[in-house]
């Protein structure tokens, strides 16, 4: 059964090319505005079943937020219709719809008329929509002093409680910390148990490969494809990220080449699966190339424990291209010398076309190497520091080790 | 292009949001006592307050006649109800843009929110005034107080028409708010307040014109007919005896309101047509 039927919609918006909203401006130039016209979603047919995850993927001004505001109903479409089955229910900001004086209480109250609904039917889940938010202790503080993960927990919990049949959610939840993210993927497993609907707008690939069973990507407007979610990432990311818009979908074709295995490998590995500053890993990548490809080029990307990139090079920058690709190959990547303290350090492997950009394949944060820092020096790199002075040095016997002697067996 | 609804589905779908309509009217309220401690007290200050002014003022100038504060606070507690609904509706929208572009709900809802906090206030403001008289042992004419729910209802559904037009026009004119805020002192003064019906009746006619022609003023039988009841004389209270309002019976007063309420739901019917039209490219203009 149809739950979502976009039946050929377009958004066109009007910008005024001389912008004024006064009365006088208006009275004065009557219906003569200077307009420019934006499309925004050229017309676009998609159907989706009830009961269906579908992740929406684009960049930003791809059209993908018109697309979401006109299955919600806040924007009307300049031409088509969007003919929506059973109860939607919408997280299109953080947010959206709270009134900062009121309370958390007084917020849910008001976000559930948003939808419909009467005063009874939000008192029968009152305490699971706190529940769900975890925010039992702040329920009657205004939400102004919430903070944003607060915000979109508690968002996230009414939407989620109305028993809605369609849900939208975009983006907002990139903002809660990671537990609750895992509750709500939990709790949008769950929907999708339950046979309801749930379109989702995203920049997070891998959360669309772990919930949407099909994925569209939207470029300029227009839709690109309509797949299964692999196949859909690949295109998002093939394309999108050589950042040339996508003028003919059809030219899609399958990667040439792509990664069929990643090691991260260590001298030591056998002994511990961490690295000692200074040592050394190499990185191997099993490459297959169905076609012969010349010279792709790879590159290594490593981020920082919280995901920031660090370092970036690749074969270009190295003087090592990769000449000819046909058939298996085998590449190594040899970081030396790794001086950095404590963290899991996660690696981005991205193997690109060198004229056009085409990415054939990647892998962003599968893979990582560790660092265990056996020294008292916190921080990201491991500088070699002594002090030297004209003080007499005196090593300081510490405190708790005097207490408690260590065993001398140790 | 979508279908165009009716006034009755758009009536049904707002029925469906009473709700929200109340948690929007309580929203305003909350909001706007929030940070005082008297609360809602001062609202109903406000009229006492009044009367004591308006009082003092007249007693010193030695204008008016008997009792001329309980005259004018008859239409101007009204008058209150009736600028406060349009100057807030006005922006009801325009304030809730994010809420707009955001969320799908009617948008009617946003400007009769305005009118019905604005009548949560009249009525706490009547309490006051009602109390007022009862310390003042000023005695209303009861044969015409039925008519004063009728005149509020009446009132209410005046406004509420014009709330549902202003609101829109403020998203495509964002100078609205400047022209009702004159419109608003013109239709003051056109309105039979601070003077008596009979004074502009006078006039009309030494110049030819009808008297009647106030009652196209909707707000002239709302307020004719509150000073009627409250006031309780047609004729001033004390030694000049004044004619201030047709001498005219609870049948005619009443005729005046069920007419002027006739007119006011088809106006509100075309003001929520007007609002359907307004409503579509709305998120996109504020």
């Amino acid at each position: 059964m149809e739950a979502v039927v976009v039946d050929n919609v377009s958004k066109t918006f009007r910008i005024a090319t001389d912008p004024s909203d006064s009365l006088k401006e208006r009275i004065l130039r009557f219906r003569r505005t200077n307009y420019e016209e934006f499309a925004a979603l050229r017309p676009l047919d998609l159907t989706i079943d009830q009961g269906e995850t579908v992740g929406v993927l684009g960049h930003n001004g791809s059209g993908k937020s018109t697309l979401l505001k006109c299955i919600a109903g806040i924007l009307t479409p300049t031409a088509g219709e969007v003919r929506v089955r059973g109860r939607l229910a919408s997280l299109l900001e953080l947010g959206a719809g709270f009134h900062h004086d009121l309370t958390g209480r007084e917020n849910v109250y008001m976000n559930a008329s948003f939808y419909g609904m009467s005063r009874r039917d939000v008192d029968a889940v009152f305490d699971d929509i706190v529940g769900f938010a975890e925010l039992a202790q702040f329920i009657d503080e205004p939400v102004k002093h919430y903070s944003s993960g607060m915000y979109v927990r508690l968002g996230f919990a009414v939407a989620v409680n109305l028993d809605p049949d369609v849900l939208l959610v975009d983006e907002v939840l990139a903002v809660g910390d990671e537990v609750f993210q895992a509750k709500c993927i939990s709790r949008i497993k769950q929907f999708q148990d339950e046979g309801r609907t749930i379109i989702f707008v995203t920049h997070d690939v891998e959360t669309v490969r772990q919930i949407c069973q099909r994925a569209i990507v939207l470029d300029h407007g227009q839709m690109v494809i309509d797949a299964h979610p692999s196949k859909s990432i690949r295109v998002f990311r093939e394309y999108l990220h050589a950042h040339s818009p996508i003028d003919d979908p059809s030219s899609i074709t399958e990667s040439p080449v792509l990664f069929t295995d990643v090691r991260v490998r260590h001298a030591n590995e056998r002994s511990r699966r961490h690295l000692l500053p200074g040592e050394s890993f190499t990185v191997e990548i099993d490459l297959h190339a169905a076609a012969p490809v010349e010279r792709p080029v790879l590159a290594i990307e490593v981020g920082d424990p919280n995901g920031t990139p660090i370092f970036r090079v690749d074969t270009e920058d190295l003087g090592t291209p990769l000449r000819h690709l046909d058939g298996d190959h085998t590449v190594h990547i040899h970081v030396r010398n790794v001086e950095l303290l404590d963290g899991e350090y996660p690696l981005n492997l991205t193997l690109s076309d060198r004229a056009t950009g085409r990415v054939f394949d990647w892998r962003e944060g599968s893979h990582q190497f560790e660092v265990a820092n056996p020294t008292r020096a916190t921080g990201l790199v491991a500088l070699d520091v002594s002090v030297e002075s004209d003080v007499e040095v005196k090593v300081d016997v510490d405190v708790d080790v005097e207490a408690a002697p260590r065993s001398p067996t140790e | 292009m979508s279908k165009r609804r009716t006034v009755l589905e758009h009536v049904r779908e707002l029925a469906s949001f009473r709700e929200l309509l109340v948690n929007l009217t309580r929203k305003e309220l909350t909001v706007r006592y929030q940070h005082s401690t008297l609360g809602f007290l001062w609202s109903m200050l406000q009229p006492v307050f009044l009367l004591v002014v308006y009082t003092a003022v007249f007693a010193i100038l030695g204008a008016g006649f008997g009792k001329f504060s309980i005259w004018v606070l008859c239409g101007l507690l009204m008058w209150t109800f009736i600028s406060t609904t349009l100057l807030t509706a006005t922006t009801s929208i325009t304030d809730n843009a994010t809420l707009v572009g955001k969320v799908k709900f009617p948008r009617a809802v946003l400007p009769l929110a305005s009118v019905a906090g604005a009548l949560v206030h009249l009525g706490l403001q009547s309490i006051a005034f009602a109390g007022v008289l009862i310390v003042s042992r000023h005695s209303v004419d009861w044969a015409y107080m039925p008519l004063v729910p009728l005149a509020a209802l009446t009132a209410a559904l005046v406004v509420a028409g014009l709330a549902v037009i202003v609101a829109p026009m403020n998203v495509y004119a964002r100078d609205t708010g400047h022209l009702l805020d004159l419109v608003v002192l013109g239709w003051f003064w056109a309105t039979p307040i601070l003077y008596q019906f009979e004074r502009a009746a006078t006039t009309l006619e030494n110049n030819g014109l009808s008297r009647w022609l106030q009652m196209a003023n909707p707000f002239t039988p709302v307020v004719i007919t509150l000073q009627r009841a409250i006031y309780g004389s047609p004729t001033s209270i004390g030694d000049k005896r004044l004619v201030l309002l047709p001498d005219e019976s609870v049948g005619w007063y009443a005729m005046w309101l069920v007419a002027i309420s006739a007119i006011a739901v088809l106006v509100l019917a075309g003001a929520l047509r007007f609002f359907d039209r307004a409503e579509t490219n709305m998120a996109e203009a504020l």
